[in-house]
C-alpha cells in the first residue's frame, strides 16, 4: 500500500513539473531541454531553507518556486530578447541546465555531488494533490487570459501575433517564468518527499523525460501531458514484474504513441472536449 | 491635405537590391487608398516597413505625426495600424472567435495577478471580449463559424476572418495585402462591397495592395502606383487610368497583357 501511495505521489509531483513545461512548450511553442534544472533549483532552494534555516515547509516551497522563476530570468532575458529560433533556444537552455547542475555539484551549501541527505519528509499525498490542483487552476486561468492567448498566438504564428499587438519577448519570458515556477514547486515537493536530493537527479535525461511527456501527451493540451506523465511514472513501476524488459516497454510505448498519434494523446485538445463533442454530435 | 499616414523618402535596401526607393506618399484620413504596381515593385515591402517587420534604410513613416520608424510591431499596432497578410496568417489551431479575441484581449486592461487568480475583473474582461469578438465576426458574416478552427474555414472566409482579426486591434489605418488574391470575379465583387462596408461602419481608413484593377478602380478614392520601388504616380482612379506613365509601366499597352497578368495572379492563388 505504501509503495502504491509513493508511486502515485511521485507521479503527481512529476505532473506539476510537466504542467509547467506544457505551458512553455505546448502552448508557447518553444522547446526546452533544460527544465529539469528549474526542478533542481526549486528542490535545493526549498531543501536548504528547511534543512539549514528551519523555515516552515510551505514558505520554503513558495521560496523554491520563486527561486526557480528568478533563475529562469537569467537564461530567458538574453536568449528570448535575441528572438532565438525555437531549435537554437532549445540548445541554449540545454547548456544552461547543465551549467546549473555543475554549479549545484560544486557549492558547499548543496553538499556537492554527494547530495543533501536527511531533508524532513514534509510532503504527503494530500499536499501534493492540493499543489497539483492549484497548479492546474493557475495554468487554466493563465491560458484563458490575455497572456495565455498571446502565448498561443505566438506558437501559431509569431509574425501575425506581433500584428495582433503582442510583445513577443515579454510574452515568451512570462511563459518561461511561469513554467519555471511550477517546475520549482515540483522540485520542492520532490525534495521533501524523497528526503534526499542529488545533482544527478536534475540532468538532461530528466529534462528529456519532461519534454517527452509534453509531446506524447499532446502539444497545446493541459490534460494530455498530465495523463502522459502519470503513465510514464506508473507504467514502468507496474511493469516491474517484467524485470529487464520494463524499460524496453517504456521506450516502446513512446515510439508507438509517436507513430500512431504524432499529435500526442490529446493533441491540441482537452479531455473534457472529447465528451462535449460526443454530446453535441447526438 | 491632412495625412493620416505620411511616408517620406522611404528607402529599403536588401543587400545590393533597393526594394523601396525614396518613396513619398500620403494617405488621407477617411479614404480607401490603393497601392498598385507590377510584381516585385516593392508593395508588400512597404507594408512590412510600415508595420515594423523591416526597418527602413532611410526615410520616415509617420502616423498622425508620430514616427513609427524603429518601433516594434506591437507598438505600431498600438499607434493604430493593423494589417492582413498576402498569404493568410491566422492562428490556425484556434477557433475563429479566439482568433478575434486575441488582439481584443491585448487591449483590455487585466493585470497578471488578477488573471492568474481569475478574479471578477478577469471574468468580466473575458465576457466583454467574447461579445465584442462575436459582433466583429457577425460584421464579417462568419459568426456561424465562431467555434470552428480557423484552418477548417474555406479560403474566402479565412480572408474575412483575417480582416475581422485586424479590426479587433481597433486600428485607425487598416492595411490589406492583396485581399482578393485567388478569388474569382464574383468573390472579388463581394469582397469589394465588404471592404467599403468595413470602411463606412468602422470609420477606418484603408490602404490596400491589389492586382484586381476593377476592385481598385471601383472602391479606392486615391491610388498610389509603384514601379521598381519608387513612386510612379498618385491620384484619383480616373487620373491613374489615363496616366501615360502608368499605362506604359503597368496596365500594359494592350488589354491582352493585362489579362495575362491577372491569369498569373489567380494561378498563384490556386497554388497556395
Amino acid at each position: 500500500m505504501d509503495y502504491i501511495l509513493s508511486v502515485v505521489t511521485l507521479a503527481a509531483i512529476n505532473m506539476v513539473a510537466v504542467l509547467g513545461l506544457a505551458v512553455f512548450t505546448g502552448f508557447t511553442g518553444l522547446f526546452s531541454f533544460g527544465h529539469a534544472a528549474f526542478v533542481g533549483v526549486g528542490a535545493y532552494a526549498s531543501a536548504i531553507l528547511t534543512y539549514y534555516y528551519y523555515v516552515p515547509f510551505f514558505a520554503a516551497l513558495a521560496a523554491g518556486s520563486v527561486a526557480a522563476a528568478l533563475v529562469s530570468l537569467v537564461i530567458g532575458i538574453p536568449t528570448l530578447r535575441a528572438k532565438l529560433r525555437s531549435d537554437y533556444f532549445a540548445i541554449a537552455i540545454l547548456g544552461f541546465g547543465e551549467a546549473l547542475r555543475v554549479i549545484l555539484e560544486n557549492l558547499d551549501i548543496t553538499n556537492g555531488a554527494r547530495g543533501l541527505p536527511g531533508i524532513d519528509q514534509f510532503t504527503t499525498l494530500p499536499i501534493v494533490l492540493a499543489c497539483l490542483a492549484f497548479s492546474v487552476w493557475i495554468t487554466r486561468n493563465f491560458l484563458r487570459s490575455r497572456y495565455g492567448a498571446a502565448c498561443i498566438a505566438i506558437r501559431e504564428d509569431p509574425v501575425a501575433a506581433e500584428m495582433a499587438g503582442i510583445d513577443l519577448f515579454r510574452t515568451r519570458l512570462l511563459s518561461l517564468v511561469l513554467s519555471a515556477f511550477l517546475c520549482g514547486l515540483s522540485g520542492g515537493l520532490l525534495a521533501h518527499f524523497l528526503s534526499f536530493i542529488q545533482p544527478v537527479m536534475f540532468t538532461l535525461v530528466q529534462s528529456t523525460q519532461l519534454l517527452a511527456a509534453v509531446i506524447a501527451g499532446g502539444m497545446g493540451s493541459v490534460t494530455g501531458p498530465l495523463i502522459a506523465s502519470f503513465l510514464f511514472i506508473v507504467l514502468p513501476e507496474a511493469l516491474r514484474v517484467a524485470n529487464m524488459w520494463r524499460l524496453v516497454a517504456y521506450g516502446l510505448m513512446l515510439v508507438l504513441i509517436m507513430i500512431y498519434r504524432p499529435q500526442g494523446i490529446m493533441g491540441y485538445q482537452e479531455l473534457p472536449d472529447l465528451f462535449r463533442r460526443k454530446v453535441s454530435a447526438k | 491635405m491632412t495625412g493620416l499616414l505620411e511616408i517620406e523618402s522611404l528607402t529599403k535596401d536588401f543587400g545590393g537590391i533597393r526594394a523601396v526607393d525614396s518613396l513619398t506618399f500620403r494617405v488621407r484620413e477617411g479614404g480607401i487608398t490603393g497601392i498598385i504596381g507590377p510584381n516585385g515593385a516593392g508593395k508588400t515591402t512597404v507594408f512590412n516597413l510600415i508595420t515594423g517587420v523591416y526597418r527602413p534604410t532611410t526615410g520616415d513613416i509617420r502616423l498622425e505625426g508620430v514616427s513609427a520608424v524603429g518601433k516594434r510591431p506591437d507598438r505600431i499596432v498600438a499607434l493604430g495600424i493593423a494589417r492582413t497578410f498576402q498569404n493568410i496568417r491566422l492562428f490556425n489551431r484556434q477557433t475563429c472567435i479566439e482568433n478575434v479575441m486575441t488582439p481584443l484581449l491585448q487591449r483590455a486592461e487585466c493585470p497578471l495577478f488578477s488573471a492568474l487568480l481569475r478574479m471578477p475583473r478577469a471574468r468580466s474582461v473575458e465576457r466583454e471580449t467574447r461579445e465584442k469578438a462575436m459582433r466583429l465576426l457577425a460584421a464579417m458574416g462568419i459568426e456561424a463559424y465562431a467555434d470552428a478552427r480557423a484552418s477548417t474555414l474555406p479560403y474566402g472566409l479565412q480572408r474575412k476572418l483575417e480582416i475581422a482579426r485586424a479590426l479587433a486591434a481597433e486600428p485607425k489605418l487598416l492595411l490589406l495585402d492583396e485581399p482578393a488574391a485567388g478569388m474569382n470575379p464574383e468573390e472579388t465583387r463581394s469582397l469589394a462591397d465588404l471592404i467599403v462596408r468595413v470602411h463606412d461602419e468602422f470609420g477606418v481608413s484603408i490602404l490596400l495592395i491589389e492586382h484586381h484593377m476593377d476592385l481598385v478602380m471601383n472602391i479606392c478614392s486615391s491610388v498610389v502606383v509603384m514601379n521598381f520601388g519608387a513612386l510612379l504616380a498618385q491620384g484619383r482612379p480616373d487620373e491613374i487610368r489615363t496616366d501615360e506613365r502608368v499605362i506604359r509601366a503597368y496596365l500594359g499597352k494592350k488589354k491582352r497583357e493585362r489579362t495575362a497578368a491577372e491569369g498569373e495572379e489567380s494561378h498563384a492563388g490556386a497554388c497556395r
